[in-house]
């Protein structure tokens, strides 16, 4: 077999996802946490790409390209909130922020 | 060729991915989730979306995960603490993972029509003029309102991260 | 099979040929530093200092390669090869000349022509601030972190005045591809004035290429810009814990990187490998200027004002003239004219990047990111919305 059948990349693009959730649940770093959400949006991108290529239209890479500008915006605002949450409460362990008040 | 590519290309990914969930050090994360972006990329582009390959190595990997990379630096907050993971995770979450990527699996191969084969240069429709065409004329009212949502991120991460007036 | 080949032997020709350039610009900017300060730079080894690059070089290989304590040492070893890694990609791209003939073989005078040419040199520097940045944080030393985070704010502030006075250009070239937009560039309008787009209707981009130069300045690390590495203030920045070969990297890499900017700057503005004046002019500047420079070193020469330079300089001249005569080949002017005009524009602004090293004191960091952010990036916006409301105007899209 000479060529890669979509599927692969559809396949890929899951098993991606799956480290995503992974990563999203079991890590506590509320960084690594949000980078999960973005290796989420990564497989989901891909997934796109594949199926713009599956039906030869370039719609489907409009679609990431929108994800990667709003993934950018989330980025920013959220980076923004973690340095905010970490200036008040001196830690990044997703389960010692459970108040809701200091 | 192609084969070759996709496997080195897509082993980088899931090594990359693996990585990242199981580092205990967040700027070790970071770099593997760059990996895993450089080598989208390289599977974009043998997708034939050449602008949206150049995108991602700017966009993601040039630009959103300097920005984390910097955040990580910036707070140097060390490793992560063990423990505190419910037991629940603790056992099922890797055979549930395995079944969500055997059912994902057994979807795309079975429910969905038949798919191509890719072939490196068959589809050449992601161009830069072309992305820029449909950009401008199709999505042109998606692509404002998300610049407004950009600017409105801006202003938030702006607020957000501004020094108390004291 | 002769694609292979023949990119093999492009792909040695333009390393050899870079490395060797990357040596000798040190070279170059020691002594024309000392030259600004009254002093007269390396003399020692070799005539003039010329052995220094290898003297120097030789030096690092012996040296003792440190591990600092507590390093992160899979990052810390990383860092460095990643740096070096990046900027020698983006000369992958680069034309240094039109298509040509040797031996019956055409090719370009370029190792690639990619259609997102510009976009991939892009992605290639956007992503080489992690060597840096990555460096700063593996050295856990609190200085190089600074040096780290400083470089990673600064070249994420910087790269968007970069970006937007790229974009200009590119609307009146309506390309992406190198090779394409120097070609897009050729020719003289009124006869004299290039059609470079510095120059070039219906906006000439002499402020896009200003804004170029300072923000280049800043991606690149160099005074007045070098922050992440300011010495009375973070003893080095990122590269303070790292010694021998892995600081050579990082040198290396900082001269790469200022050779690539220019190479883009002359590409994107300059007219890359276009000549200055029409045609049968132009081919006699490279000539004169080398038949010049002999005369110069012989004039020397017969007035040695240090001892053995009634040797050295006729030896210069003797060289120089041999070039001249070389753009009389008939094969290899058609070559050589075009790498003539290409490489004295970059060399030209390498100059200016050693010269503003040699005059222009250090900003502060304030002053750096306000610059940029209250300064650069809003006249890089008008540069390109002017532009663009121009060349939509005059092609009548």
């Amino acid at each position: 077999m000479h060529h890669v059948p979509l599927s692969w990349y559809l396949i890929l693009s899951a098993i991606l996802f799956a480290l995503g959730i992974a990563g999203f649940i079991y890590r506590k770093n509320i960084i690594t946490v949000f980078m999960s959400i973005e290796l989420m949006l990564n497989a989901v991108n891909l997934s796109f790409v594949a199926f713009a290529y599956q039906l030869r239209q370039v719609d489907g890479q409009i679609y990431a390209f929108f994800v990667m500008v709003v993934a950018a915006a989330e980025a920013a605002v959220g980076l923004a909130i973690i340095l905010t949450v970490f200036k008040n409460r001196k830690t990044l362990q997703i389960d010692e922020i459970d108040s809701m008040k200091l | 060729m192609d084969t070759i590519l996709f496997f080195i290309f897509a082993i980088i990914a899931v090594v990359c991915g693996l990585n990242l969930v199981l580092q205990k050090h967040p700027i070790s994360s970071a770099l593997s989730l760059i990996g895993v972006m450089g080598s989208l990329a390289v599977l974009y582009l043998m997708l034939g979306a050449e602008f949206l390959a150049a995108a991602q190595v700017i966009v993601y990997a040039g630009a959103i995960m300097v920005l984390f990379v910097f955040v990580i630096m910036l707070l140097n907050a060390g490793s992560e603490k063990p423990g505190g993971k419910s037991w629940f995770a603790q056992i099922a979450g890797i055979p549930l993972l395995l079944a969500f990527i055997a059912v994902m699996g057994f979807v795309i191969e079975t429910f969905l029509p038949a798919l191509r084969s890719v072939r490196f240069g068959s589809f050449a429709g992601g161009t830069a003029r072309e992305i820029g065409r449909v950009l401008f004329t199709e999505y042109l009212l998606p692509f404002e309102v998300t610049s407004v949502l950009i600017l409105i991120a801006i202003l938030g991460a702006v607020v957000l991260a501004r020094k108390e007036i004291d | 099979m002769t694609f292979i080949v023949v990119s093999l032997i492009k792909i040695a020709i333009v390393m050899a040929f870079f490395m060797t350039v990357l040596a000798y610009l040190q070279w170059i900017e020691r002594k024309v530093l000392s030259h600004i300060q009254l002093r007269v730079g390396p003399r020692r080894v070799g005539p003039h200092g010329l052995l220094q690059p290898l003297a120097d070089t030789l030096k690092l290989f012996l040296k003792e390669d440190l591990m600092p304590a507590h390093v992160n040492r899979f990052l810390y070893r990383l860092a460095p090869a990643v740096a070096v890694f990046l900027c020698l990609l983006s000369v992958a791209v680069f034309p240094f000349g039109p298509e040509i003939e040797i031996f019956g073989v055409r090719t370009q005078m370029q190792i690639t022509d990619l259609n997102i040419g510009i976009l991939f040199v892009l992605a290639v520097t956007s992503v080489g601030v992690y060597g840096i940045a990555i460096g700063g944080w593996a050295s856990n030393n609190k200085y190089s972190l600074m040096g780290g985070l400083r470089s990673a704010a600064q070249m994420i502030s910087y790269e968007l005045p970069m970006g937007l006075a790229i974009i200009a250009p590119l609307l009146m070239l309506n390309s992406l591809s190198f090779r394409e937009m120097v070609n897009n560039q050729a020719g003289y309008s009124l006869g004299f004035i290039p059609r470079w787009t510095v120059f070039q209707y219906p906006f000439p981009q002499v402020f896009g290429f200003i804004i170029y130069l300072i923000a280049a300045f800043a991606e690149t690390n160099r005074i007045p810009f070098d922050l992440p590495e300011a010495e009375n203030e973070l003893v080095a920045g990122y590269h303070t814990e790292y010694s021998s070969m892995k600081f050579a990297g990082y040198f290396m890499a900082e001269y790469a990187n200022m050779t690539t900017v220019c190479c883009i700057a002359a590409l994107l503005f300059l007219g890359g490998w276009h000549p200055l004046f029409p045609a049968p002019y132009s081919n006699l500047v490279p000539v004169v200027v080398f038949v010049v420079v002999a005369a110069l070193a012989f004039f020397h020469g017969l007035q040695p004002a240090r001892k053995w330079d009634n040797i050295t300089f006729p030896i210069v001249g003797v060289i120089a003239l041999i070039l001249a005569g070389l753009f009389f080949v008939p094969v290899l002017n058609t070559i050589l004219i075009p790498i003539f005009w290409f490489l004295s524009k970059v060399g030209l602004l390498l100059f200016v990047f050693i010269w503003v090293r040699g005059t222009l004191p250090r900003f502060r960091y304030d002053q750096l990111m306000r610059f940029a952010w209250t300064f650069l990036f809003p006249v890089a916006l008008i540069n390109l919305l002017v532009t663009g409301l121009l060349v939509a105007v005059t092609t009548g899209h």
